[in-house]
């Protein structure tokens, strides 16, 4: 969607990036599906986090001296790097965070205090991780206002009827919803839900935290008003993650924490805070992790977008056949448009049996209720094991996940 | 019907293989009696678990020892679970606070085998029958 530049080498055989991932390539002993949660970081990642200390570390946008200026020179390229990645109207647009939790909470607590009246409500999904729901929940507790939550259907998708008529009622102020469910892998169709908020009235918010290692993502295609995402989660370091808020919102709304970078002049009695976005940016930022993410932008940028999703496709349908196989296995949540993650149960097990099972095998995956426990209550789940692919996990990672769900299910 | 801990302790030494142990943790859990679903209560659930872990105590005031109905959502924690009782159940609270349970779990090498949460969760169990025994020394 972003841009299939001449400069996008075409990766015709995606193994060799494994060769890219310092972890993957020394840990053998360990096959990693639980990207999910994090993704391993490539050199290129890890080498521009080195270099930046090894060549140019200094505080940003306060030194006289070259070295801040050097430093500051990268931050903000940076910054200019991840507003071309998701097309943000300007590099203004792009608030640097801790990740999607402190993004959410941002929006949360500076937009949602200054436009939640008593009576409005907060519209989320059934679907949503907890970082989408608790600081809603927070900012309506503060607000008077309501937090309601459109309905999942028993494959996994959201109630597109129902998200309809809870948006109908007139009364949603703030719609916030996942790109890509984290528990059930599920992509929804957000472009078409940002349309149907916006036509309510409502100003969007859209968790991509699951998106951004997988798709290209187009802030203005979307048009949404804001965008959540968390760097670790797309093969960058942790601790660096990107609240995307459209400029007409971001300039009206207030700063929510205080301290040094984010202001223009303080006295005793009073503060002018400076412009966007670093009004949101209180205190010394993740300079090197905001370096890292550029690299890891850079790095996804040089493969080629199809070839990436091709195989990452593969390996979810590999999976999801694989494990179908296996007697007694269900996956949890079939809707038909799934990002390279698939949840399952296995019948008389629980979770956590199949997890320990699949670790003793050198097999590590995610189980629980992976931060949704709404979902999983109206799935009426204990939880789930959640197997996620990245871009250099291989058919064979696949085959042992099988072979190991298969030998766990003897001892049970 | 409770596991005896001498056999448990003679079952491990034998063990080389994850597998054994294992396959040995899962079918000691199998054995273990399950509550009834009436006793299955939020109240009853023994929080610091990853799975639901439900315990119900009861003291026997003639013999002055501790009965313990403890059941589990999971296999592995279930085995678990049988392990602490062979230490524990129908004991003085006097016994149970005197007994070594990480001494147990080291001879048995048995938190090495399991993810720090899982630990943490049996940690827990631990601590909240050594509790209701202080609180029956108390009593
Ligand atoms: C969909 C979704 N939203 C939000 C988060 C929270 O991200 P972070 O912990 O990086 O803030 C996650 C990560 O687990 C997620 O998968």
């Amino acid at each position: 969607m972003n841009r299939p530049s001449s400069t996008t080498a075409a990766v015709a055989d995606i193994a060799r990036l494994r060769a890219d991932f310092p972890l993957i390539q020394g840990r053998d002993d360990v096959v990693y599906l639980d990207n999910a949660a994090t993704t391993q970081k490539p050199r290129a990642v890890l080498d521009a986090v080195r270099a930046y200390y090894e060549t140019t570390n200094a505080n940003v946008h306060r030194g006289v001296h070259q070295l801040s200026d050097a430093a500051t020179d990268a931050f903000e390229g940076a910054r200019a790097r991840v507003a071309r990645r998701i097309n943000a109207a300007a590099p203004s647009e792009i608030v640097w965070t801790r990740g999607t939790t402190e993004a959410i909470n941002l929006v949360a607590r500076s937009y949602g205090g200054s436009v939640l009246r008593p009576g409005d409500r907060v519209l989320v999904t059934e679907l949503e991780h907890h970082s989408n729901i608790v600081p809603w929940q927070m900012a309506c507790e503060r607000a008077g206002a309501t937090l309601a939550a459109a309905a999942v259907t028993p494959e996994g998708a959201l109630d597109l009827d129902d998200f309809e008529a809870q948006l109908g009622r007139g009364d949603v102020r703030i719609a916030a919803f996942g790109h890509v469910s984290n528990a059930l892998g599920t992509v929804h169709p957000v472009a078409d839900l940002v349309a149907l908020a916006r036509a309510a009235g409502a100003t969007t918010l859209v968790d991509g935290a699951q998106a951004m290692a997988h798709y290209p993502v187009d802030v203005r295609a979307l048009d949404c008003d804001f965008y959540a995402f968390s760097g670790h989660k797309m093969y960058a370091p942790t601790g660096i993650g990107v609240l995307y808020g459209r400029e007409a919102l971001l300039e009206a709304m207030p700063p929510w924490q205080g301290g040094g970078e984010m202001i223009e002049e303080v006295t005793i009695e009073a503060t002018t805070y400076a412009g966007l976005p670093f009004r949101f940016e209180a205190g010394t930022p993740n300079i090197a992790g905001a370096i890292g993410l550029a690299a890891a932008i850079d790095y996804l940028e040089a493969l080629d977008p199809r070839a990436v999703g091709g195989h990452e496709g593969e390996l979810l349908h590999r999976a999801t056949a694989g494990l179908q196989q296996v007697e007694g296995v269900r996956i949890v949540g079939t809707a038909p448009d799934k990002g390279p993650l698939v949840s399952f149960l296995m019948d008389g097990a629980h979770p956590h049996d199949l997890g320990t099972l699949l670790d003793r095998q050198g097999i590590a995956v995610r189980t629980g209720h992976h931060c949704a426990m709404p979902l999983m209550q109206r799935l009426g789940i204990p939880g789930t094991v959640r197997a996620s692919f990245a871009l250099y996990n291989s058919t064979a990672d696949v085959e042992r996940l099988v072979a190991g769900v298969q030998k766990a299910r003897s001892f049970l | 019907m409770h596991a005896d801990l001498d056999e448990i302790r003679d079952s491990f030494g034998f063990f080389d293989a994850w597998e054994e142990r294992y396959r040995f943790i899962i079918d000691l859990g199998k054995s273990l009696p399950s509550l009834p679903e009436a006793d299955r209560t939020e109240d009853r659930l023994v929080r610091g678990c990853q799975s639901l872990v439900w315990l119900v105590p009861s003291f026997d005031a003639g013999a002055r020892t501790l009965r313990l109905d403890i059941d589990s959502d999971a296999h592995i924690v279930r085995g678990l679970i049988a392990i602490v009782l062979a230490a524990y159940n129908d004991r003085t609270p006097e016994q149970i606070l005197a007994f070594d349970m990480e001494g147990l779990f080291a001879d048995l090498d048995l938190l090495a085998h399991l993810s720090s949460t899982r630990g943490n969760g049996l940690r827990a169990m631990v601590a909240r029958i050594r509790q209701e025994a202080e609180e029956r020394l108390a009593a």
